[in-house]
């Protein structure tokens, strides 16, 4: 396409392209995606202290595994590997924290190949999937292995204390009993690894939304949303006394909010489709927890908008500026 | 902005919101203006020869009037813009007229030119500046001249819109019964990095722009006149000031962000209206102009001395010494470039106008036109771009568009020819200001996918 036009061999090389000829270069995919790294690093400190080298090792396996998935499904499709947008090892670390300390490694290898796989690359890798990868290779192993991912999977003996008694959900739904929110905040309870700690979620998540990188419409109505069926269903008196706050404070609920429906690729592009997605994403999580056999609803909340997100992309066309 | 409303409060409409006005999204590209915004406005030395392109405009070509080894004065009629859209024109120089040639334009257009050579006997240096910016311009006296005058004198003088466009401006400013017009709007934001034309003649010729700011408000009979600038020009603000106290002119200071100088945009800072889609400014009864227009209009109306000449900006990083030159038109670009110390090692694309919305040209005999608002020469480290990936659907388009767009689908559609879908996301609203393509993490060609759709989809129209 450039041109090459010098007069005399001494003169500069002068391009033509259309226009513009001047672009912001701080804002890349690969910077997006860095900036997701760095915002995980405090849920991954937490992790890391409270279920030790159970965090290390499901971390290490499934990033290993994404980044090898990635590079070999890449390589079947005949595409140049892709391995540096850093996308694939975004997937595996989100993947590693929403899965319990206690599931053994070949879950962690299936649910990454799951991801990379069924989740991205069959609808043509990165940008194009519908569905959250991170999620789909959950929900794959969460069907597969059912036991190992049931609320009874997270529980199990060892050196790592926390692990020896249920999450604070299942502890509720099971015997009303209710954790105090100060443990729910700082994480120490049982739980997906990187879901128990609500601070290191929120410093993480403020991060993202602050750098623009996370769209805050999408946590905003996560938020909203959960909070609205949480609060009424605290005035009806349907889940008290684990009231809306403690929803709000456990289980994946700000996890979720702060880097799993901010997934760019399966959220709407338009700032009402974001609030409408992510609303949604909060309300169906609460009517599971609230009505479904699961303690948590997460997943499915998360999943069930994305595959609505094309939708929402053509119902809140915006109007443009003049426009009727 | 507490302190500078105090400041300006007696030349500022209160209802103008000084300061402040603005549109949403939009961007904030470094300016770079600093290149070339204190030097001063020089005078190009007379060329040998000019090459004066039969169409400078949006409309229809003028037709020579003029024949090969025919002797002409500066600013002697060449072509007579016939159509109702056209604009006439005149020669800078005094001289020789050669045989017509074909010139290409910097957007790439083909067309006929007069050539004409230069015998040296014309108007330059100071006495040039004098007749075309300096001096009195004393608009009591002309406080009779109706609109229709007004019109005429424009007419003949070939004016044409010089922000860029360059759309005649007898048409723009010719009275319409169904569509009045209560507010004349004279665009100083010059938006677009880099340049700095507006704001040295704003700065250095504040009289004729008011001058002709109140001409052309008398001549579509507008109630009110507005010079709208972006508050990173102080400078152009004061010096527009007292040069408008008494006059009647408001200048009202709007946000500086890309691209506050559209047209749809400044009247949104301005008046908080919004032009409705597909219309134009005359539909709420805005008619809009340009602070370099309203000098050609002053000049043509007052002193009966037509457009044959206008202020470019060389600058950029690739340019060896940024300056601002008064030049006559049909000049080529490289000497404009010569003069400014010739292009530096590093330079890497010449883009006639900005580097938004310019177009990227590499023949040196280009000739300037009356629509050349500048030449920036960008060097490679300027117009790096990022590495191009696939759309990861962030939205940074969306929220950038000043239209409300969104481009990335727009794009998308483009691309597979879906033009149904195009049409529905409302491909064209788009009038590639390029902010979705500057902020794009993806580094996707938006404005190229979104540009190719429109012309397909006019294509088919037709």
């Amino acid at each position: 396409m450039n041109t090459d036009i010098t007069e005399n061999n001494s003169g500069p090389l002068i391009h033509v392209a259309p226009s513009p000829h001047v672009y912001s270069t701080q804002l890349t995919t690969r910077n997006m995606m860095r900036d997701v790294l760095i915002s995980l690093v405090p849920v991954m400190l937490a992790a890391l202290y409270y279920f030790r080298w159970l965090a290390v090792k499901q971390l290490f396996i499934c990033v290993v595994s994404c980044l090898v998935a990635e590079a070999v499904f890449t390589r079947l499709r005949g595409r140049a590997i892709s391995l540096k947008d850093l996308s694939a090892a975004v997937t595996g670390i989100i993947l590693a924290l929403s899965l319990p300390a206690t599931a053994p490694w070949y879950v962690g290898v299936i649910g990454s190949t799951a991801a990379m796989g069924i989740g991205k690359m069959v609808f043509g890798g990165l940008g194009m999937n519908i569905f959250n990868p991170a999620m789909v290779g959950r929900a794959f192993v969460m069907i597969a292995f059912s036991g190992l991912l049931a609320a009874s999977g997270y529980v199990a003996g060892g050196g790592v204390d926390i692990i020896s008694q249920a999450t604070p959900l299942t502890i509720y739904k099971q015997s009303g009993m209710v954790t105090p929110l100060p443990a729910l905040i700082l994480g120490k309870v049982n739980g997906s690894l990187g879901e128990t700690s609500a601070l290191a979620c929120l410093i993480g998540g403020l991060f993202l939304c602050l750098r623009r990188t996370a769209s805050w419409e999408l946590s905003a109505g996560v938020l909203v949303g959960a909070s609205i069926i949480g609060g009424v269903a605290n005035v009806l008196n349907i889940s008290n006394p684990w009231s809306v706050v403690h929803h709000l404070n456990s289980g994946a609920l700000l996890f979720g909010a702060f880097f799993i429906a901010t997934d760019p690729v399966t959220s709407p592009l338009t700032p009402r489709g974001k609030w409408i997605f992510g609303l949604g994403v909060g309300a169906f999580l609460m009517v599971f927890r609230l009505f479904s056999g699961y303690p948590e609803g997460l997943m499915f909340a998360v999943l069930l908008m994305n595959a609505v997100t094309p939708l929402l992309n053509r119902w809140t066309i915006p109007r443009p500026f003049g426009g009727a | 902005m507490a302190w500078f409303r105090q400041k300006y409060k007696d030349n500022i409409d209160p209802h103008a919101f000084p300061g402040n006005g603005t549109f949403a999204h939009g961007i904030h590209p470094p300016q770079c203006k600093d290149l070339a915004a204190d030097s001063p406005i020089e005078i190009m030395p007379i060329p040998d020869k000019v090459v004066l392109p039969l169409l400078q405009h949006i409309g229809g070509p003028c037709a020579p009037v003029v024949k090969p080894k025919q002797t002409v004065r500066a600013g002697d009629l060449v072509g007579m813009g016939e159509a109702y859209v056209s604009a006439s024109l005149h020669t800078p120089i005094s001289g020789d007229v050669l045989k017509m040639a074909v010139t290409t334009l910097a957007n790439g257009r083909h067309m006929q030119a007069i050539v004409i050579r230069s015998n040296g006997e014309q108007r330059t240096g100071q006495a040039l500046w004098d007749i075309m910016f300096g001096g009195k311009w004393p608009q009591k006296e002309y406080q009779t001249l109706s609109p229709e005058e007004i019109n005429a004198a424009i007419h003949d003088a070939g004016i044409v819109g010089l922000g860029g466009a360059a759309f005649p401006t007898h048409v723009k400013i010719d009275s319409d019964d169904r569509k009045p017009i209560e507010i004349l709007m004279v665009n100083g934001c010059e938006c677009e990095p880099y340049l700095t034309t507006d704001y040295r003649l704003m700065v250095e010729a504040p009289d004729a722009i008011v001058a002709g700011t109140m001409l052309a408000a008398r001549a579509v009979r507008a109630k009110k006149a507005y010079i709208g600038i972006e508050n990173n020009k102080l400078e152009a603000v004061e010096s527009l000031r007292r040069a408008a106290s008494g006059a009647g002119v408001k200048i009202a200071v709007v946000k500086t962000k890309y691209p506050q100088g559209s047209e749809k945009h400044l009247i949104k800072g301005v008046l908080g209206k919004e032009v409705p889609l597909g219309g134009l400014p005359s539909d709420i009864g805005v008619a809009m102009t340009n602070v370099a227009t309203v000098t050609s209009v002053a000049r043509g109306v007052m002193r009966n001395i037509p457009l044959t000449h206008r202020v470019v900006s060389v600058t950029g990083g690739g340019i060896v010494q940024p300056k601002n030159l008064l030049v006559p038109l049909g000049i080529s670009m490289g000497a404009l470039i010569a003069y400014c110390g010739g292009l530096r090692k590093t330079a890497a694309r010449i883009i006639a106008g900005g580097p938004m919305m310019g177009f990227a040209f590499t023949n040196p005999d280009t000739p300037v036109t009356k629509g050349t608002s500048g030449i920036t020469v960008l060097t490679h480290e300027e117009i790096r771009r990022v590495e191009q990936t696939v759309c990861v659907r962030c939205g940074r388009c969306v929220d950038v568009c000043p239209m409300n767009l969104v481009p990335t689908k727009i794009a998308m559609a483009s691309r597979q020819n879906d033009f149904t879908l195009a049409r529905k996301y409302n491909i064209n609203a788009c009038f590639e200001c390029g902010s979705c393509a500057y902020i794009c993490p993806a580094g996707l060609p938006l404005v190229q996918l979104i540009r190719t759709g429109k012309a397909q989809i006019a294509g088919a129209g037709r």
